[in-house]
């Protein structure tokens, strides 16, 4: 199984994206899984770290947690553009975290940057420290305990 | 296939009230790009536009056609799901230009580069 299909969840997004695109037509269906089967052997050619990821609740959690925050903190930006509030204070922070795996990163990396308000700028692998840059800074220790807390516990879960 | 004007009244008000809130949205991230003053301040601007933005768009898309064609469109999700994972690699790569520049350039309120002077060590 893992001699044909190397990549089995990139071969899966790889045929849902065809078949997504495409409309549902059968043969559109048997082309969309060969090109599946066969693009995703490219990624070979990378030898890519291998990927754990457990299929746990917190992964649907994660997703949730991450669409309301999007939502609030497009709000809360969205004041800050129209208002113009005098006090605002826009600071780096550094946010020491514990995960190693670059895709745990990654998925950190993009929740921090997609959610309006908070920007990844650097990571430092050895003394694993995150820099970020906060557009409305009001407690930066606040900020700390909350990513830990919100996001890289249940990143741990899913990715380590 | 029904067109745009047989849109049912209660889909054509949802679809109307999510493409404005996507598009008014939109339009207040850039002007963000304006009223804020300093580069790391304006990059937190845009996305307004690419989150929940986009996804208003996207979500009145879909319901427009879905009812049009009286079946689930959804292929919008992988708009949602492209630009979710490429706008942060844009934002980050600005982020460190200008990051890396203000520390060349000794420029104040930037933290130190302690982080890149521990890797130029190892």
């Amino acid at each position: 199984m893992k001699r044909f299909v190397p990549f089995p969840l990139l071969s899966l997004a790889l045929f849902v994206m065809w078949v997504l695109l495409t409309g549902f037509s059968p043969g559109h269906v048997v082309l969309g899984a060969a090109v599946a089967l066969l693009v995703s052997r490219v990624m070979l050619l990378l030898k890519p770290e291998p990927a754990t990821i457990r299929f746990c609740p917190a992964m649907l959690k994660l997703s949730w947690l991450v669409l309301v925050d999007i939502i609030r903190s497009n709000i809360a930006v969205a004041r800050i553009i129209l208002f113009r509030p005098k006090n605002r204070r826009s600071d780096f922070i550094y946010l020491p975290v514990q995960l190693t795996s670059p895709y745990a990163l990654a998925v950190l990396g993009i929740i921090i940057t997609a959610t309006p308000g908070t920007l990844w700028v650097q990571h430092d692998p050895q003394s694993k420290v995150i820099l970020i840059h906060v557009l409305d800074l009001v407690d930066q220790d606040a900020w700390i305990t909350l990513i830990q807390n919100r996001y890289e516990k249940l990143l741990m879960e899913i990715f380590e | 296939m029904m067109q745009a004007p047989d849109l049912p009244l209660w889909a054509a008000i949802i679809v109307g009230f999510l493409v404005l809130f996507g598009s008014a949205l939109t339009l207040l991230g850039t002007i963000g790009l304006v009223r804020l003053k300093t580069f790391y301040d304006r990059v937190h601007a845009p996305t307004l536009g690419s989150t929940l933005g986009t996804g208003a768009i996207l979500l009145a898309s879909m319901i427009c056609f879905s009812v049009l064609q009286s079946r689930p469109i959804i292929h919008e999700v992988l708009i949602a799901v492209f630009l979710t994972i490429t706008t942060p690699v844009t934002l980050i790569l600005l982020a460190r230009a200008a990051l890396y520049r203000d520390r060349t350039e000794g420029r104040g309120n930037v933290p130190a580069d302690s982080m890149e002077k521990k890797q130029h060590r190892d």
